[in-house]
This record gives C-alpha cells, structure tokens and sequence, in this order.
C-alpha cells in the first residue's frame, strides 16, 4: 500500500470536503503515532542507559537531601508519644490563664505510662527543651516516677507534686503549641524569631544571632570572592599569555596547595598570622611596628579572609586560565593596530571575552565560601564565623537537627536567590569552565 | 604467584579471619594520648587473655552523639562500645541511644567486695553510663611573664584581673564553665552559682565579667588549641583538660604551671549502644567487666593523668610508664590539687544548655 493509495481511499474524489491528509506508515499508522512510538522508544533507550546513575544519585544524594530538610518542619514526636494528651489538650483554653484540669493529666499519666516504658518521654523531653529550658529534666523525672501514682488520688496534685512546673500555664502552653504533626518553629528561631500566646515575635536582642550571622556569612564570602577575582586575575591571564614550558610550572605552583591538606594549610596560616608568629617577628624585628602592639591577624575576620582567599583561589584561577587560554592574541593585536591605547585594547576587547571565566570563578568561589565552616571554625575567632559553623553544631553538639535543617534550608534557598538574580543579571549561559 | 592462587590464598586468610570463634568489637574513643592510655591498660591485656578477639579502634567520640543517632535511624549501629563525656552519655541516655546499665549485676566489685554502684559512688550520674576517669577542666599558665614582676596566679579570680596578670586568656567557645566561673569571681558563693544562672541577671552578670576579659581572650573549641597557645606564647594563661597540661608540662618541658584553683570536675566514661543483638552484646560485657575493674583503671593512670573513677583504684595509682615520675600529684582529684574544686551540674546543663548557648553565641558575636 502506498501512501497514495491511501490517500485516495480515505478521501474519495465525490466526497467534496476535503480531508486533512493523513500520512501513514506503511502499515496503516500514522506517520504521526509511528513517530511518537519510535521516539519514546529512544528515550527509553536513554533513560535505561542513565537509569543506574540516575537511581543512585536519587538514593544517596536526592533522598537522604529531602529528608533532612524535611526535618525543618517534621514535629510528629509530640504527638506519637502522647497521643491522649494532645487529644485532651484540644479543649484547654492557652490564653485561659490557668492549667489544665484533671481529663488532661489523666490523660498525660496514660502516656507516660507507656512512653516511660517505651522510653521515649525523654526523647520528648529533649525536643521540648529545645523550646523552653527545664523540660528536659521535667520529663526525665516524672517518667521515673510515673508508675508510682496512686490512682485513686487526682492526678493533677500528684504530678505538681512531682514538680511545680506541671501547673505552670506556660509548660503546658508549649505543649500544646508543639502539638500539630508539622511546625514552623524551626524556621521561626533560624530567623531570630519565636512562637508566643500573643503570635510570632522577634526574641529578645541577647538572643538573636542566625540574622546577622546570614548576614555576615554573605558579606564575607562577597569578601572573599572579590580577593579571590582581584588576585587570580593577574596570575590566570600570566598563565594564558606565557609559552607552555613556563606557565606549566607557574600551573603547578597553583595547584600545588590545592592538592595539600586544608587542615596543613589553615595550620600553616595559624603559624604565619598569630601575634607571636612569623610575620610580626618580622615586622616587630624590621622595626615597623613594636613588640606591644603586634598586629591581629588572625581569630578574626581578617584571618577567615586571607585564610579563604588562599583555599579557594584556584577554583578562581582554573576557570578563568581556561578561558582566558581560548582567546586569540589576535584580537588584541587587531584593536591596537587600529589605534587602541592598551587599557583600551584590554577594556573593551580583552576583558568581554573573559566575563564567562569570571562568572564561573565567582559563583564557584562563592557557592563554596558561603557553605565553609572548618576553616572559619579554626581561623575565625568569633568575629570570622559562619552560619555553617552554627550548622555544624546543632547536627553534631546540640543535636538539634531542625533547627539545623531550618538554617540549612534558608541557606539553600539564599543560594538559589543569588543564582537567579545572577541569571538575570549576567546570564547563567554566559558562564563557561572551559 | 599467578592471580588464582592469589584469589585461593586471599580467600583462605579471609576465611580463617572471620573463622567460627572470631569476635570484632568496635570501640569508640578519643584518639591520640587518650585513646594510647586506653590501648595499653584495657585493649592489650584483654585481647592477651582472650585471643578470639580484636579490638578495633575508632576515633569518633567527639561526634558520638550525631553519628549514634543517625546510625540508630538508619537501623544499622556499628558500634559495640562507644567513649562519650558524662553530659553526651545523660543526652544519649534521654534519646534512648544508649543501654541502661545495671552496675552491681554486670560490673566486677571491688577488691575487697563492695559492690561497684558503690565503687563509683555518685559518678554514676546515668542510668546508661559506666564512669571511667575524672578529668578536670582547669588552668594553665606560663612562668616567664615579665609584665607581672615575679608574681604567680593562684586564684581563679586572676584570670579576670588584667592589672595583676596582663596578657591574653584562652578560654573555650561555648557557656559551660566559663559561666560558673565568671560568677564565682563576680561575688556568687559557689552553691548559689546555678540558681543564679537559672535569672536573666545572672546570666547579664556573668556575660559581664566574661566582657571584662573579652578583647583580651582567644576562644577554642578544641582541647589541642590551648596548650599550643601557651607554648606559642599567644596567650598567657589559658583554660583546658588537665591532661593535656600535663602532657606539656612534663613531656614536653615548657614553661608552664597549673592552676587548680576552681578547677571544675567532668567525667569519662562508657556507654553500650541500646539494641545490640544478643552475641554482641555478651561479647561486650565481658569486655566491659574486665576494662572497667580495680586495676585496670588503675592501669590507666600509668599512661595518662587522669584519676581512675573508682574509689577502689586510687590506692594503686603508681608511677608513669614512660617518664618514671609518681603520677598520684598530677591527678585532679590529688588532695593538694582538689582544694578548692567547682561541682559541675550535669542535670542542670541538661536543661539549660540550649537556652544559654543562644545567648552566650550570640555575646560572643555581637
């Protein structure tokens, strides 16, 4: 059958309005479907040749991401562990100036009953804690002595007896402010802020510190990033402009450091930077400052920039070496024989060409200072640290790990937002690494 | 050796490794001097007597906590026996991380037959936790300091009083300690430190006299950083574990001294990881009864100056292994270095904890 043949039998010449043609294969689909097939086909084809790689990235990279972020807002523990009290708490009045009556701690002597067997009370205790001091212990001791209630006295006299805080209104404001499956207060105390009776507040000024160390985390990767451009500028375009022999020597030199140890690196900087170190015996030796007024440089943010600024500078240096090493010399030497000055030949003609380099240092740079936090932590005395230094101790000290993923989360989508308004402004294609 | 006979003679060792008998226990502690103490006084002599097993080392202790609870989530805990501070064993205890411990039933007695609860005494401050040393948090100073004309801290109060003693301080980036000292030195009498902490003023106090001292203090967060301040000559006196003091002290011969004064007790010790299956753990307290008895803390005493936990040891403390001095006068809880001690309320950190962290943070940044 040809396509003809069918063409004039889906559309006999009497039948006057005339049919859209429809190309079929040779076996009576159409062209259209055939096509569609033949393609899904591929991709399938493609999809299965990446589906090792792509399952293992989605297990051990993907996943284990979304869990931990969709920590910042997970809070089951409350009500998995006393699952009669929040249903009795239901009906109390928060802002009724007066403790619960006797339902909700009948109700509370249930679960702990089982949650002291299960030990899971202290668990909630430490989670509680993490909102209003004391709780911890509050629950550590009254899970001890939950099985040693009378029950035929009340309940309520017997757990104030236990400790005075059962009657305090505001334990049992938090418990029930805690309640619901998920939470914002996570993300509430990574932005300085807390949940009260009277609504979300700013905490008090001696409390508040995940603001300014966002703030600080940005100013000083800028910083660094800056360093990093104003020096490896002049060392990338030493490296394209010399003849191999030279500049895969000056190369190695680069990478030298890249390949030591960061640990031997900050160590090192320790050495060269303390008050009793290499460059103030120098210094104080040379006479240009005196022994009691040697210069800080380090456990500050000085110490965390130049620190930085060393670290990070080949992921400067690479990126633009390589783009820098794809720009014929000739344009240079066109524009100053038509009667350029060299800073014209190099501002208006050179430089354009390196944009994509820069951009690709710059983000790389900044993507992997604003995330930094050992060098910070050993350098930064308290003036140089990170929010990731923050991070870091609520996953490992604190345990905290909401509010870790919370911070973690604002750190993400901080990164984002620059990545976007770099788009916008530059031009995400515009970035090239080599 | 052509490649089969390789595969045939690696499997065969893989084989007789892992033969029948053969038990693996996962022991977690500190590193470096601690860890060595550990190797020579309980490890060796344990896999002497018994040669079906080997101790394997890992150094994980100062993140115990984290990776304890993720390996629980994960279902998947590696560990058999793990070395935590006596604040992370209480947390760990409060998460349902660790064991709870039945000290009379599972550890040897003394000596002379008391029982072990009773060895320990009040050390045992967790149901899960089995105390190993008494370290204590304390001073250091250097002794070639002309800007104080010949004279010698011996007061906690020196720290803060930058006319007598100038020169910078190395203290640690976090509350603990520091408050209570801070408080100590601002008039509070030592049992009322705490219920002074729990108000809003007493924390302003503390912070405040900490900001006496602030531009004039390094701030570490790990145990190595003081002893090479003071070394280095960055600070002049500086807090840190008394261990490490001695270590910089004796071994390597610098001028320094220790201050004792206030000095603030803490403890080591063992914790079992909950919901080890039944070999593992039987494997674990037999280790447990043997490393945890009389002489065997003692022991440890020859390696590294840290008091044994059990009253029972005491008595058997000798001499150092390697540098023949007696180590009973480097011990915290030496009666000439315990005069004047501070009590550092585990429960009460417990509580507190997070709550002045966030405030203490956020001085230091401010």
């Amino acid at each position: 059958m040809t396509t003809t043949d069918t063409v004039s039998a889906a559309a006999p010449p009497a039948d006057p309005p005339p049919q859209p043609q429809v190309l079929t294969t040779r076996d009576g689909t159409p062209l259209k479907v055939s096509l569609a097939r033949a393609l899904r086909r591929e991709k399938m084809r493609a999809l299965l040749l990446i589906a090792p790689l792509l399952l293992f990235i989605v297990l051990t990279f993907a996943a284990p991401i979304a869990d931990m972020l969709f920590r910042s807002v997970e809070n089951g523990i409350v009500a998995n562990t006393l699952p009669k009290t929040v249903e009795a708490l239901a009906d109390w009045d928060e802002t009724s100036g007066e403790a619960p009556g006797e339902p909700v701690f009948a109700a509370l002597h249930a679960d702990l009953l089982i949650a002291a067997e299960e030990k899971t009370h202290t668990r909630l205790g430490s989670r509680l804690n993490y909102e209003s001091s004391g709780m911890s212990s509050l629950f550590r001791k009254t899970g001890r002595r939950a099985d040693r209630m009378d029950d035929a006295l009340p309940y309520k006299a017997q757990f104030i007896d236990i400790d005075d805080d059962w009657g305090d209104v505001a334990t049992w404001q938090v418990l029930k402010r805690f309640s619901p499956e998920l939470t914002s207060g996570y993300f509430l105390n990574a932005v300085d802020m807390q949940m009260t009776t009277d609504g979300v507040e700013l905490k008090p000024e001696n409390e508040r510190i995940y603001l300014f160390l966002f703030a600080r985390t940005l100013f000083l990767s800028l910083t660094i990033m800056a360093c990093c451009l104003l020096l490896g500028y002049p060392i990338a375009y030493l490296l394209a402009a010399l003849p191999a022999r030279t500049s895969n020597l000056l190369m190695i030199l680069v990478l030298l450091p890249f390949w030591t140890s960061l640990l031997v690196r900050t160590s090192a900087w320790k050495v060269l930077l303390q008050q009793q170190g290499v460059i103030n015996d120098f210094l104080v030796w040379t006479g240009l400052v005196s022994d009691a007024g040697r210069l800080v440089m380090i456990n500050n943010q000085t110490g965390t920039i130049i620190a930085m600024t060393h670290i990070l500078l080949p992921f400067m240096i690479l990126p633009l070496y390589s783009v820098m090493k794809t720009i014929s010399p000739s344009y240079v030497r066109a524009a100053k024989s038509l009667g350029a000055t060299d800073w014209t030949a190099f501002w208006r003609v050179y430089f354009p060409q390196t944009v994509p380099g820069i951009g690709a240092g710059s983000i790389l740079v900044f993507i992997l200072s604003i995330g930094y936090y050992i060098t910070p932590e050993l350098v930064g005395g308290t003036s140089g640290i990170f929010i990731s230094n923050r991070i870091a101790y609520h996953i490992s000290s604190s345990l905290n790990w909401g509010l870790a993923a919370a911070l973690g989360v604002l750190l993400l989508a901080a990164v984002l937002l620059l990545f976007y308004v770099y788009d916008k402004i530059v031009g995400i294609d515009n970035v090239k690494l080599g | 050796m052509t490649f089969k006979t390789l595969l045939l003679a690696s499997a065969a060792t893989a084989m007789m490794t892992t033969g029948a008998n053969a038990i693996d226990l996962t022991i977690v502690s500190w590193g470096g001097a601690y860890s060595n103490s550990q190797n020579e006084a309980y490890h060796k002599p344990y896999m002497a007597e018994n040669p079906d097993v080997t101790i394997i080392n890992d150094e994980s202790s100062n993140e115990a906590v984290a990776k304890l609870r993720a390996m629980n989530e994960a279902g998947n805990v590696t560990w058999d026996l793990v070395d935590v501070l006596a604040s992370d064993a209480i947390r760990l205890c409060d998460e349902g991380l660790a064991m709870e411990i039945d000290h009379d039933e599972m550890l040897a007695p003394a000596p002379d037959g008391t029982p072990a609860s009773k060895d320990f005494g009040d050390l045992i401050v967790s149901d899960c936790y089995i105390p190993q040393i008494v370290y204590s948090t304390t001073f250091g100073y250097r002794t070639d300091v002309e800007a104080w004309n010949g004279k010698e801290p011996d007061d906690i109060c020196d720290v803060f009083d930058l006319e007598a003693f100038p020169g910078k301080r190395a203290l640690e980036k976090r509350p603990i300690n520091n408050m209570e000292w801070a408080l100590l030195c601002d008039g509070v009498a030592k049992e009322d430190v705490y219920d002074m902490l729990e108000t809003e003023e007493g924390v302003n106090r503390a912070l405040a006299k900490l900001g006496t001292i602030k531009d004039q203090t390094v701030w570490w967060s790990a145990g190595a950083e003081t002893p090479q301040l003071l070394a280095d000559g960055e600070v002049v006196m500086g807090s840190t574990y008394n261990g490490r003091l001695f270590s910089l002290i004796e071994e390597q011969d610098q001028p320094v001294k220790m201050l004792w004064d206030a000095q603030v007790f803490d403890l080591d010790g063992w914790i079992v990881p909950a919901g080890l299956p039944k070999e593992r753990l039987d494997a674990v307290m037999k280790y447990l009864r043997f490393a945890t008895d009389t002489q065997r803390l003692a022991d440890q005493a020859k390696y590294i100056s840290y008091g044994p936990a059990r009253d029972s040891s005491a008595p058997l403390v000798g001499k150092h292994a390697e540098l023949g001095i007696e180590m009973a006068p480097h011990m915290p809880t030496d009666p000439a270095n315990a005069k004047n001690t501070f009590l550092f309320n585990y429960e009460w950190w417990a509580d507190y904890r997070d709550d002045l962290d966030a405030k203490f943070q956020a001085w230091l940044a401010s």
